[in-house]
């Protein structure tokens, strides 16, 4: 799960770091009254899940509280990336001398978090990634171990030569640490990591995304969890426990397993159809996530057709049908009445014989193979009879 | 012969009493698979059709020789029913539990490095050796006794793909799955390096998705040390970028773990891959000709 800047930073203050005083604001007029009890110079932020919010002008200075009302005006409900702004933060504006990069990301390959530092922070840090790696310095933290304190130290000589700077970064290098170890990340990132005239570092934007199999002990997190981000439909399938990513094709598919679904997915592409979505059912047979699943996928106008590939192994198929069928009653008996979409039905496996059945008495054919299914699918989307 | 699981497998059931657990430790008995024990703390002295079920693994093992054990944990307590197995010191886990926190299975998997001991998933289907012994929650009906080695991170699909070897006559030395998270124990080398010291196998079907880069590093392997031959079909050539495909694993992030690169990945080993699911047939039937 994505959290805002602000929240990642909320995480980082309670755990130490420095951050700038900042507060959200919905309105231009909540933004006007944040600076003014600031009385500072503040910069006006676009809090959507997206990067380069900078680049597409949804970060400004303000020189006055005026001004802040002015600039909030603009950036909320701009379009960033697809994503409309609802909020911004208004934080003091820093005076910046330099600015660092300090990251850690849970890393598949050495299955362990890695921290990546770099004294060439800011905007940038992608590029210098691609085109000068050997700026970034990285460091794998053995788990059992957790980060040492002359692993910090050695990573804070990398970014500074000020003995007090060190000091402070290697705190702050192991403040991140524990932040991400105690919210379950598998990304956290201080960009900038800025450093003061003073000489003082602070985290001035920041980032987290928290690992989606451990936020049943974070309830703190879940509650960061911002509806207005998401697809509505992504929404509603997850409170229906389904695993479901929209697509912009016009095949419908619902599919027993993850590898199952792209795979089914994969096969619409081969045949000339694009999918609309993903949507694994997982192993239950539960009429409920039947319709859930049905009715996300028809309320989608795009959809000509709608795809079942169920593998029947423990799930079985006669339990499946059942689902299906009464899926379809409760549609009919719903306010849009009976659906005009065509199905195509694969359904294979456990009680196959008993699924058919069930089917067959009430008009659905169920086909053998999957590409058979996937190629009739395809062809009633384009208008086949 | 056949690789992980055989004749000789005694399994312990951890959480033989939930309804998962118990399920299916009641359809691998009619598979005709060895479960001499469960575990359920706090049940311990009962039993489930006859097997006894214990307080903690250590009795477990202890009273009934198992070897082997399948976890049916649910994902807040299933990393420490992996140590309970790690420290008991089974020659191979399997855990079928899907949701495990990624920074568990990382502890898990530093002390797995100095264990001696095997870890299959989480987050997979197990493993079966047709004919012989399922430890896991696949059908047994649709495999058949054979020579054809199957390693794929996914469940459902791999059921697909090897219903369809089956239908062909084509049967399978060892089917299993790794799993379809971010972190696994036993990988793609792994099961590979062990299909081809396996004399019973003589080919290999890999089926790998988007996400992370083991089918990159797994076709290195195979181009330098794999003398059988091995096809392979990957999962989620239509998938976005930055979005989890069900499978916490699945996910192309940063640039990598994309279909293409993997697919290209594996021609260029030599491996050739199946542009759909149902093709895979074909390439194993010219592969072993």
């Amino acid at each position: 799960m994505n959290i805002h800047e602000f929240q990642a930073k909320g995480i980082f203050a309670r755990h130490g770091m420095a951050i700038p005083t900042e507060q959200v604001a919905r309105t231009p007029e909540e933004a006007r009254r944040i600076a003014e009890k600031l009385g500072t110079r503040v910069v006006v932020k676009a809090q959507v899940h997206v990067g380069g919010r900078g680049k597409a002008g949804g970060v400004k200075l303000a020189s006055t509280p005026d001004e802040a009302f002015e600039v909030a005006g603009r950036i909320l409900g701009m379009d960033i990336k697809g994503l409309t702004v609802r909020q911004v933060l208004v934080a003091e504006a820093v005076e910046i001398d330099h600015e660092a990069y300090v990251g850690i990301i849970l890393d598949r390959q050495t299955r362990r978090a890695v921290f990546m530092v770099s004294a060439a922070g800011g905007v940038d840090i992608e590029e210098v990634a691609r085109d000068t790696p050997e700026k970034i310095h990285k460091l794998a933290v053995d788990p059992l171990l957790g980060l040492l304190p002359y692993q910090a130290r050695s990573l804070a000589y990398k970014l500074y030569s000020d003995p007090a700077q060190v000091k402070q970064a290697a705190g702050m290098l192991a403040r991140l640490y524990d932040a991400f170890i105690e919210s379950d990340a598998s990304l956290a990132e201080i960009n900038p990591l800025v450093t003061t005239p003073e000489g003082k570092l602070w985290a001035l934007d920041g980032k987290m995304n928290i690992d989606d199999n451990a936020l049943f002990r974070h309830e703190e997190i879940e509650a960061m969890r911002d509806p207005e981000s998401e697809e509505p439909t992504e929404a509603e399938a997850r409170d229906a426990d389904l695993s479901f990513v929209k697509l912009d094709g016009d095949i419908g598919c619902i599919v027993n397993g993850a590898g199952l679904a792209m795979a089914t997915m994969d096969m619409v592409k081969f045949y000339g159809g694009m999918p609309a979505n993903f949507l694994d059912i997982g192993g239950s047979s539960n009429p409920d996530k039947v319709v859930t699943a049905m009715n996300i996928i028809t309320s989608d106008d795009r959809v000509k057709a709608v795809l079942f590939n169920i593998f029947g192994g423990i799930t079985r198929c006669d339990d499946v049908a059942n689902g299906i069928v009464t899926a379809l009653d409760r549609i009919a008996a719903g306010p849009g009445g009976s659906l005009t979409l065509p199905i195509v039905i694969r359904l294979t496996g456990t009680n196959e014989a008993e699924g058919r059945k069930i089917l067959e008495s009430v008009g659905l054919v169920a086909v053998d193979t999957m590409a058979e299914a996937v190629q009739k699918a395809v062809a009633l989307g384009k208008g086949a009879k | 012969m056949s690789i992980l699981v055989d004749a000789n497998t005694r399994v312990v059931v951890q959480g033989i009493t939930g309804r998962d657990g118990s399920f299916h430790t009641r359809q691998m008995t009619a598979y005709g698979t060895n479960v001499v024990a469960g575990v359920t703390p706090g049940k311990g002295g009962q039993d489930l059709d006859g097997i006894p079920v214990f307080d903690t693994l250590e009795e477990a093992a202890g009273a009934t020789g198992a070897n082997t054990s399948i976890i049916y944990v649910r994902p807040a307590f299933a990393a420490d029913a992996i140590h309970e197995a790690i420290d008991a010191e089974m020659d191979l886990v399997i855990c079928i539990t899907e949701g495990i926190p990624t920074l568990d299975m990382a502890r898990v998997y530093a002390v797995l490095q100095d264990s001696g001991v095997r870890l299959l998933g989480p987050n997979c289907p197990g493993a079966i050796t047709p004919g012989v012994t399922k430890v896991g929650i696949m059908p047994g009906h649709i495999h058949r006794p054979g020579h054809v080695g199957v390693v794929s991170r996914s469940g459902t699909l791999t059921y697909e793909i090897v219903h369809q070897l089956t239908s062909a006559g084509i049967g399978q030395s060892t089917c299993l799955g790794i799993g379809g998270d971010p972190i696994i124990g036993t990988g793609f080398i792994d099961t590979l390096e062990a299909f081809e010291a396996d004399p019973d196998t003589h080919a290999v079907v890999m089926i790998g998705e988007i996400g992370g880069s083991d089918e990159e590093r797994a076709a290195e392997f195979v181009q330098q040390h794999m003398k059988k031959p091995v096809v392979g079909f990957i999962a989620g050539r239509t998938a976005p970028p930055g979005k989890r495909m069900g499978h916490a694993g699945a996910i192309i992030s940063g640039g990598t773990g994309g279909a293409e690169e993997k697919v290209s990945a594996l021609n260029e080993a030599g491996i050739p891959v199946a542009d759909r699911s149902a093709d895979v047939v074909d390439l194993i039937r010219s592969a072993l000709a």
